[in-house]
């Protein structure tokens, strides 16, 4: 940089260093603020965040795709390597779906029918959006992803992100075009499961690790590795029955559940876009078992519940 | 008179390319690249960055631009906001300090002088989330981060070198 000759810069060179200085302290300063500002106004923030990767959306949609490509190509070669073991595996495993396939037809029908026995009203239907993934900020603080759908293709808040294997996580934030998807193994993230075949209710809480941890759960309970973790549709924002993982450790340091989803396959997932996500604020609950929901806030909800069960109880006696 | 406009404007974009290529590797390292394991150890790339042109040329990579990369990467990751910020700023007044004698020194010194500089910040950083969550968050993974990035910044700097002799010079 050229500068200033003769007395002028005896002058300006300090006043310049101190402006320097001045900007800096400014900007560290700034970013105090904005710490605290991330505290103070969630909202602000967020809009800020989807701002920002509505904006970068389409050029790292752009950008994954060749990834993606030559990801599947590697795939594919592997599979052409032993396609004749997958085969067989495949053949075999299809024959215990059937079986499988035979007592799901047998429970579905005697579900059906015992669910107009007691007048249970049936579960909202479900929708589904599928959503590429564009963007994994990786890092040591947070798990989440970015998908290439948002607002305009009707993903909403608090949805349930699911692939193929079982549940990923849930809708976070919202842009036009696309969206975060906090993942269950986020330090932040808090799922309603129920764990086993006794359903015991437990919360699903990440801490960044692969594998995250049940808590409040019943302290008298037994529960043995390989017990089946799904989503028990609590709070209503998720649909209940969602297959999230097994029991993998159970020790003094508390349970840990190993989920189903393979993270480093997160290619695409599907957001179940759930009728009912207005639980809290519907007129209609859910007529699920008044044992099964011990969380209903005061209001409409408690009030219309003891109703159903009335109903259904005076049907049975007669 | 139209050369000058475009000599101008050639050299602006030339000013800016430390920035924009910044900029580029922030955005680049969210591309998911489906390798198992890899999310959670993935190399800082922006600090690599901010490291080298804050030594190599200082006045490419002001006080606002590193504030700018550093609230993008806070917005891109999802975390808490102003933490990249604030650190890449200390981090850059800290190097800033000692750069006449970093600017002299060989590559091998300016990596090993990358370590500690490094580990502080990626020390700083992991303080700030668990300030921000009120809890101890796991050390191991934040280790990991630190070791790839470390790994990574002989081949990063080495781009950034001819990238500065090509462009730059």
């Amino acid at each position: 940089m050229k500068k200033p000759a003769g007395t002028l810069s005896h002058i300006t060179t300090p006043v310049r260093a101190l402006l320097h200085r001045f900007a800096f302290i400014l900007l560290v300063a700034s970013a105090f603020g904005l710490m605290l500002l991330g505290k103070a106004d969630i909202l602000l923030v967020e809009r800020a965040r989807t701002a920002v990767t509505d904006a970068v959306a389409p050029l790292l949609d752009l950008a994954s795709r060749p990834v993606d490509s030559v990801n599947g190509m590697i795939v594919s070669l592997r599979e052409l390597a032993d396609l004749r073991a997958e085969n067989v595996r495949l053949r075999r495993e299809n024959e215990r779906l059937r079986s499988w396939q035979a007592v799901a037809q047998r429970l579905e029908a005697e579900n059906t029918a015992l669910r107009r026995l007691t007048q249970a009203v049936p579960d909202p239907g479900l929708r589904f959006i599928t959503a590429r993934v564009i963007g994994d900020p990786g890092g040591a603080f947070a798990r989440s992803v970015l998908v290439n759908t948002g607002q305009r293709d009707g993903v909403a808040k608090g949805q349930a992100a699911i692939t193929s294997a079982g549940l990923a996580g849930r809708v976070a934030e919202v842009g036009s075009r696309s969206a975060r998807i906090l993942l269950l193994s986020d330090i932040n993230s808090r799922i309603p499961v129920v764990v086993g075949a006794g359903r015991d209710r437990a919360i699903l809480a990440g801490d960044n690790t692969a594998q995250p941890r049940l808590i409040y759960m019943a302290p008298d309970l037994e529960v043995q590795p390989g017990a089946q973790v799904v989503t028990s549709g609590h709070g209503g924002a998720f649909p209940p029955g969602l297959p999230v993982g097994v029991v993998s450790r159970v020790g003094e340091t508390g349970l840990r559940v190993a989920p189903f989803v393979d993270w480093a396959h997160l290619e695409y997932v599907r957001l179940a876009d759930y009728e009912l996500s207005g639980v809290l604020l519907s007129p209609e609950p859910p007529a699920t078992l008044e044992a099964n929901r011990p969380q209903t806030p005061a209001g409409a909800a408690s009030d219309a519940a003891p109703g159903t069960a009335q109903r259904a109880g005076q049907r049975a006696g007669r | 008179m139209n050369q000058t406009v475009w000599t101008r404007l050639d050299l602006v974009a030339r000013s800016l390319f430390p920035f924009a290529l910044t900029l580029l590797l922030v955005m680049a390292s969210i591309v998911p690249l489906r390798v198992p394991d890899l999310s959670p150890i993935v190399p800082a790339l922006g600090m690599i960055a901010v490291y080298y042109w804050v030594i190599y040329r200082p006045d490419l990579m002001p006080g606002w631009a590193v504030f700018l990369l550093g609230l993008v990467q806070d917005l891109l990751a999802g975390g808490p906001l102003g933490i990249h910020a604030l650190v890449f700023l200390l981090l850059v007044a800290a190097v800033g300090a000692q750069r006449r004698f970093l600017v002299t020194g060989s590559f091998a010194l300016v990596w090993a002088v990358f370590l500690p500089v490094a580990a502080a910040t990626f020390f700083l950083i992991w303080l700030l989330h668990c300030l921000n969550l009120d809890m101890l968050i796991d050390a191991r993974s934040v280790t990991f981060q630190y070791l790839t990035t470390v790994a990574v910044y002989p081949c990063l700097a080495w781009l950034f070198a001819q990238a500065q002799r090509a462009v730059l010079r």
